[in-house]
């Protein structure tokens, strides 16, 4: 099997991260709810990720680093916790479902007034209408790093300056970019950062974290139990404990610090060059057989994602076609976002998505080429 | 029933303090070990850095060297 659904997850990771996550299942009490050897070892294992977490992401204090089950979740956390009655946010049609339907909620729910920012037929978002959607009461600006159809990165640095003159919140969904960009929260002007563990990490499902800003207060979406301060009626103050309610996946957690030792001797840097240098072969190879149309901006910075179809075919069908004829693993469909399709009018044929990690090759890029160039022969 | 000692007790908020209390000190050579906090005391957390009493001070300047927050020293017989 050729995999190139790396956006969905990364299937290669780390023969370490399997191992730390091993040694945890068979050696960790609970994290935070003892003081003896096995409680102590999931303790420090947990509080050992979230310095190496909050130094990978450039984020000032590592108890802001809030673990969670995925980057939806964290989501969830930040825009539930944040965002309320009177307030306004603007977003983009860039985004996944995880951002849209917590917005959407809350707009049903509490009233919230939600703008988006609209993209032109390459799915490049036109920030220069930021100024229009800013209204008094607007209180954050929420976007993807990296759309997950397009491969398109957001201008962040763009919105940065818009946020910081008007005083607003800049909450950013790094699912897609995380372990492929450099991501600094300070030097980027990111209030809350959420990311997930088993993309570009390499860690393992069912991990993730926000990460907060310093002294940027979040109502927590869940209550229970922390393991401290257990007389409290109401969640202790102080964080993580503050968002986090209930055990920790600190089996996950061992194998996403493992993950994130990986990518610093790795370096992002050569992890980067290796996926753009496969991105831009397979690029310039589907690019130019008839019938192909490529979705993106491939003029700018592009992440590790390239979108297409051929003719008319249904996406679905051109994805079973490759996995079935070729072994070849994509993603067919609508992606989780709607808006972005509906922005490219692909919103009936969907896409057929491939994206690449470091351990892809380019002996498969080359496979994939030919695969797509006799499907579009057909 | 093992005798009892006065040692000097450190409690923290959180158990992220008392990880970061832990790691320090045993980088720095502080004498002392997280143990669960005596029921005659409270604390958020239920992790408490537990030292001979005669290094109350040093493990004190600890905390504070480590940059940890803590809820309340005590010098109690445990």
């Amino acid at each position: 099997m050729i995999y190139f659904d790396n956006a969905a997850t990364t299937l290669v990771k780390p023969p370490r991260v399997a191992e730390a996550v091993v040694q945890a299942m068979q050696s960790m009490g609970n994290c935070g709810r003892g003081s003896h050897p096995c409680s102590r070892f999931a303790a420090g294992a947990v509080d050992e990720a979230r310095i190496k977490l909050a130094a990978f992401f450039g984020c000032k204090r590592a108890d802001h680093v809030v673990f969670t089950q995925n980057a939806t979740q964290a989501l969830n956390m930040a825009l539930y916790g944040l965002l309320g009655t009177g307030d306004h946010v603007i977003s983009t049609v860039a985004e996944h479902n995880s951002v849209l339907r917590p917005l959407y909620r809350l707009q049903r729910e509490v009233g919230l007034e939600l703008d988006l920012i609209p993209a032109d037929e390459k799915g490049t978002l036109r920030l220069e209408l930021l100024p229009k959607l800013l209204k008094p009461n607007t209180k954050a600006v929420v976007c993807t790093h990296i759309s997950n159809l397009t491969g398109n990165i957001t201008d962040l640095e763009t919105i940065r300056r818009f946020t910081a003159a008007h005083q607003l919140l800049l909450v950013v969904d790094a699912a897609q970019s995380a372990g492929y960009l450099p991501i600094h929260m300070e030097q980027m002007g990111i209030d809350i950062l959420c990311v997930t563990g088993h993309k570009g990490l390499m860690g393992p499902q069912g991990t993730g974290a926000l990460l907060l800003r310093e002294e940027l207060d979040l109502r927590p979406l869940c209550t229970g139990g922390t393991g401290v301060q257990s007389y409290l009626r109401e969640q202790p103050a102080q964080l993580p404990e503050h968002l986090e309610a209930g055990t920790l996946n600190a089996h996950g957690i061992a194998g996403l610090s493992a993950a994130i030792d990986y990518l610093n001797d790795l370096s992002l840097e050569r992890i980067r060059q290796q996926e753009d240098s496969l991105t831009a072969r397979f690029y310039e190879g589907v690019q130019k057989i008839p019938g192909v149309r490529v979705y993106g901006d491939f003029s700018r910075p592009h992440g590790p994602i390239v979108s297409l179809n051929l003719g008319s075919w249904d996406s679905g069908a051109v994805s079973d076609a490759l996995a079935e004829d070729y072994g070849i693993a994509t993603r067919p469909g609508a992606h989780c976002a709607p808006l972005m399709h509906m922005a490219l009018g692909t919103e009936v044929q969907g896409a057929v998505r491939f994206s690449f990690c470091y351990h892809n090759t380019e002996e498969e890029i080359d496979t994939a080429i030919c695969a797509i160039a006799q499907l579009a022969a057909e | 029933m093992r005798p009892r000692e006065l040692r000097a007790i450190l409690t923290f908020p959180t158990t992220t303090d008392a990880m970061a209390m832990e790691r320090y000190c045993l980088s720095h050579g502080v004498a002392g070990r997280l143990i669960p906090v005596p029921s005659v005391i409270s604390a958020g957390c239920g992790m408490c850095w537990s030292a001979p009493v005669g290094a109350g001070a040093t493990v004190r300047a600890a905390a504070e060297a480590a940059a940890v927050r803590t809820e309340g020293y005590y010098e109690l017989v445990i």
